[in-house]
């Protein structure tokens, strides 16, 4: 079926995003040109990851070494399911993402619209790379591109707060980071001599004392800020001072992905499932995991800005992954890929939609949101889908990662663990489905602004309707997802 | 090519041209003279090093007089690494420099640029010479030439600058001339391989312990080791921005080499460390310096100053290496040597480059910069990551090697001080980009434009060398492993 697609190398489905945004970069001054290469980038980024698709379904992903950095560490790609599925999903809704982001620009009156949309491209070629990586050292490197190239997106507007939030930010990412996850690295390094991804995980108990794995551990899951495991999440609602483009693709997709993708890796491929049950902090780091995934929830229902409350609930929804991960059982760790995947479409409807209601209406809190339903049907209708799929809701596909989750945990004997998704399922229907009973149900608060509201411009309307249709094609096309993962869990 | 008749031109071409300098009129003839001496240099150097790679140590005897009567040049691969790596750096530093000194030095370009070729002779000579003594003699001449060019600045302070400089430098040249007579006293020679030799039997000796102690505090100074910096940020700040470039990426990273060169080859690495607890002290003032350099650099308001004191602090990651006394801690000193020479360079030539065009160095005249100078300002951030240690940027290579050797070393507490330390980097750059770009340009600042492409260029080949040696790291990370290796007097090839 994808067959008279071209499959080319690795590293020129990384580098098509970067060629965009120098592009972009230079087309900056003219309006026409640079909307021209904002539109046209995502396309053959996007062929091109669907090319890579027919290899790795046939067990043999491209791979690519590139330069020996130092002696016996190379930089090099290999593509493996995991990583294909995290470049499906980010190049798919960057296709989606582009409209919306310029017609949320243009109408919301932003400039340095052609900074925006440069780094906007860096940062989804930087989660191409994290996701064909072939070492940690590789992910690193991407990793941290995707770190700088993300800033000066959340700083955009330039005012006090969202310096302060940008500086929030990088500086939290930055100190995980550098702070913990390289040093993991040499060491690791140091101590086996490769950091190729391998399926059963390069470590084990010969390598290293019980006391060095247990520490390599916590400073990998806790290095890898992206992933947002308390108490490192302040990162994430600190990033919401962005304009909503940057919320929806990149703190509700690119960036938190490839946090969780990278936990994924890490526990799949450089410690092994085997080998971290054995581990002392293993039950600390599950429970943490879970804590998060509860708190957050908790967080989530008090906040009344509708975007911080999303943030919660996107901290709330990687634990779920790493949770996951943690349980260490294959269908869990399906499951956590699965949710990525579901997690993904879900949440960036979400923001779309909370992008679109302040374009439309100027709102940007829950309480104010009484009785909008009647102005911005197609809007509430979409956030009301969205809402289900991060819920876990049929006919959605968050349904089925969550059903994975659920009986990967049971299967594991984590009885707690199985309580605790339950208890927070609720807690999201808690706080994901008030917007929208108060927008259809309630009368509204505010007649004069209600009044005034209207959809959000085409530009925007478009995606988040692609997006929200795109949970229920989820729902049926799951079994495909599936298949694709299976493989990667031994 | 006999590469061995060739090598002592690499220090004689520019020590030639410099009074020849001083004869040419006007603007344009002296500055080719200089670009064509270190451009020739530089070749010589690219060939000595490739010579010095692939087939051992190369020795000159000047005028035939073999050692110990004469003066032998002793080049083998960390001095060639370094000759390669201050050749290279003069070579882009002029070819860059020249608009910014017609701006800050008007007359007597002249004299300026034969001062230059005097300190360049000079630091090339004590890198390539194996004789203490001529150690000395060209320290002498590198460091009164850079008193002068010092002095050059156009701001009225760049005199007491020098004046400063010149005070703290001659104290730590009495200090090395002290430490050598000592040596001479009790061996009788001034050649450094025989002195290598000699020196085990008189390991007891109160006198030859003095002498080292003399002269590891007499380079200490040059190279501003913590707390012996004081010098520095003043001299880095007032110089013209040609010589605080090049004097950032070369002159340090030469007194290091030349510190090593006496405690590792002269004096064998575990006499170093019996006679004195050399490793201790020198770990203890670098991890002082990376801590304190960077801590002073984060409140500074003159953005040539900060980078200064983010020299001291920089200064300190390659004392750290060598304190470690491992082939892979040299290797990690030398790598951060020429690295931070590219990653420094890069920086103080955007700094130029911004005081070429807007006429000051103080941040507060700089919001809003980046939208305005948008080549130069990425420029300087990109080389800003390289500093902070971002993959793929040399600055990355040098941490992990750095890291690496205090896992080697078991030293895992020194990992975390350095982790520590290097974010202290991110807060003073990072606070550098919000400035150019996050923030507004006041109404009221004057009309700026972007520096021209002769300025530009050079700039952008030194970011694009920071991002390639990040890569491609044969040259750098081979270099500086042979290097350590030849310093250490482990056999080639013989890496544990």
């Amino acid at each position: 079926m994808l067959d008279w697609i071209p499959t080319v190398s690795p590293l020129s489905v990384v580098l098509i995003p970067f060629i965009g945004a120098a592009l972009i970069a230079l087309a900056a001054s003219r309006p026409f040109l640079r909307d021209l290469f904002c539109w046209l980038t995502p396309i053959p980024f996007f062929i091109a990851v669907l090319g890579q698709l027919p290899n790795v379904l046939a067990g043999a992903g491209g791979t690519q070494a590139l330069v020996a950095l130092l002696p016996g560490l190379e930089i090099g790609f290999a593509i493996k399911p995991l990583g294909m599925m995290f470049a499906l999903l980010a190049s798919t809704l960057w296709l989606l993402a582009t409209p919306y982001a310029l017609g949320y620009l243009k109408h919301a009156g932003h400039s340095n619209i052609g900074r925006f949309m440069a780094c906007y491209a860096i940062a989804l070629g930087a989660a191409a790379g994290i996701a064909f990586s072939e070492n940690l050292l590789t992910l690193y490197i991407f990793y941290e591109i995707l770190s700088i190239s993300t800033y000066p997106l959340v700083a955009h507007s330039g005012d006090k707060t969202s310096r302060d939030g940008a500086r929030t930010y990088i500086a939290l990412l930055l100190v995980t980071s550098v702070g913990l996850m390289l040093p993991a690295m040499v060491w690791i390094w140091q101590a086996t001599g490769t950091l190729s991804f391998t399926s059963g995980g390069i470590l084990s108990g010969e390598m290293l004392s019980p006391a060095a794995g247990a520490l390599l551990l916590v400073l990998l899951l806790f290095g890898i800020g992206k992933a947002a495991l308390m108490p490192f999440h302040r990162w994430l609602p600190a990033a919401m001072v962005a304009p909503t483009p940057v919320s929806a693709l990149l703190h509700a997709v690119a960036v938190v992905k490839a946090g969780v993708f990278s936990v994924l890796t890490v526990v799949l491929y450089i410690f092994g499932l085997d080998y971290i049950v054995t581990l002392a902090t293993h039950p600390f780091m599950l429970y943490l995991a879970v804590f998060t995934m509860l708190a957050a929830s908790l967080v989530a229902i008090q906040q009344d800005n509708l975007k911080a409350r999303l943030a919660y609930s996107t901290v709330s929804q990687l634990a779920y992954i790493v949770t996951g991960a943690l349980l260490a059982v294959d269908l869990a760790a399906i499951g956590g890929g699965m949710h990525m995947l579901m997690h993904g479409f879900g949440k960036i409807t979400l923001f779309f939609c909370a992008g679109a209601i302040y374009l439309g209406s100027g709102i940007k809190t829950i309480s104010a949101m009484d009785g909008l339903g009647r102005r911005m049907p197609v809007t509430m209708i979409a956030f009301f889908i969205g809402a289900l799929c991060v819920i876990g809701l049929p006919p959605t596909g968050g349904f089925w990662s969550k059903l994975y989750l659920v009986t990967g945990a049971w299967s594991a004997g984590h009885y707690v663990v199985v309580g605790a998704f339950m208890l927070s399922t609720l807690l999201n229907i808690g706080y994901l489905l008030p917007p929208v009973m108060r927008a259809f149900l309630k009368p509204p608060a505010d007649e004069q602004k209600i009044a005034k509201a209207k959809e959000a411009p085409l530009l925007c309307l478009i995606p988040l309707s692609l997006t929200a249709l795109g949970t229920i094609v989820l729902f049926f096309a799951a079994g495909a997802a599936f298949n694709l993962l299976s493989p990667a869990i031994p | 090519m006999n590469v061995t008749e060739w090598m002592p031109f690499i220090v004689l071409i520019p020590l030639i041209a410099g009074p020849i300098c001083i004869l040419l009129p006007g603007q344009r003839l002296p500055w080719l003279l200089a670009m064509l001496s270190a451009a020739s240099a530089l070749i010589i150097a690219g060939f000595t090093f490739a010579e010095v790679i692939t087939n051992g140590t190369l020795r000159y005897a000047f005028g035939n007089w073999q050692p110990p009567i004469g003066i032998e040049y002793r080049v083998d691969a960390a001095n060639a690494f370094v000759a390669l790596l201050i050749t290279g750096m003069a070579s882009i530093m002029l070819a860059w420099g020249k608009p910014t000194v017609d701006v800050e030095i008007p007359e007597r370009q002249s004299s300026f640029y034969a001062l230059f070729l005097l300190a360049f002779a000079g630091l090339l000579g004590i890198t390539l010479t194996g004789d203490i003594f001529n150690v000395f003699v060209f320290l002498e001449i590198s460091s009164l030439a850079t008193y002068a060019l010092i002095a050059h600045g156009q701001d009225r302070r760049a005199l007491v600058a020098a004046f400063r400089y010149l005070m703290m430098g001659t104290v730590g040249a009495t200090f090395l001339l002290i430490g050598i007579g000592f040596l001479y006293i009790m061996t009788g020679t001034l050649n450094m391989m025989e002195l290598a030799e000699r020196l085990p039997a008189l390991a007891d000796s109160r006198a030859t312990q003095v002498g080292l102690a003399f002269i590891v505090v007499g380079f200490s100074i040059k190279l501003a080791l913590f707390p012996m910096h004081h010098w520095l940020p003043n001299a880095y700040t007032y110089a013209p921005s040609l010589v605080t470039a090049f004097l950032a990426a070369t002159a340090t990273k030469v007194a290091l080499y030349v510190l090593l060169r006496f405690v590792f080859t002269v004096f064998a690495p575990d006499y170093s460390d019996a006679a004195m607890p050399l490793a201790i002290a020198f770990a203890v003032l670098a991890i002082a310096g990376m801590f304190a350099g960077s801590w002073i650099a984060i409140f500074q308001k003159n953005l040539k100053r900060l980078l200064a004191y983010s020299s001291v602090a920089q200064v300190g990651y390659m004392v750290l290496g060598a304190s470690f006394v491992t082939v892979v801690g040299v290797t990690a000193s030398f790598l951060h040597l020429f690295n931070h020479g590219l990653i420094k360079g890069a920086l103080f030539m955007a700094a130029g480059i911004v005081f070429h065009q807007i006429g000051s160095a103080r941040l507060e005249d700089m919001r809003g910069l980046g939208r305005v100078m948008p080549w130069t300002l990425t420029g300087f951030a990109l080389a800003g990551l390289s500093l902070i240690g971002i993959p793929p940027t040399v600055g990355f290579v040098s941490k992990w090697y750095l890291i690496s050797a205090a896992i080697d070393a078991g030293q895992t507490w020194i990992v975390v001080l350095i982790l520590i330390s290097s974010l202290l980097a991110v807060v003073y750059i990072a606070k550098l980009i919000e400035l150019f770009w996050m923030q507004p340009r006041p109404a009221d600042s004057p009309v700026v434009q972007e520096a021209s492409p002769a300025l530009l260029i050079p700039l952008w080949l030194m970011v694009f060398a920071n991002f390639y040696f990040g890569i491609d790291t044969r040259l750098t990370v081979g270099g500086a492993t042979a290097a350590a290796q030849a310093i250490l007097g482990v056999p080639v090839g013989g890496l544990p």
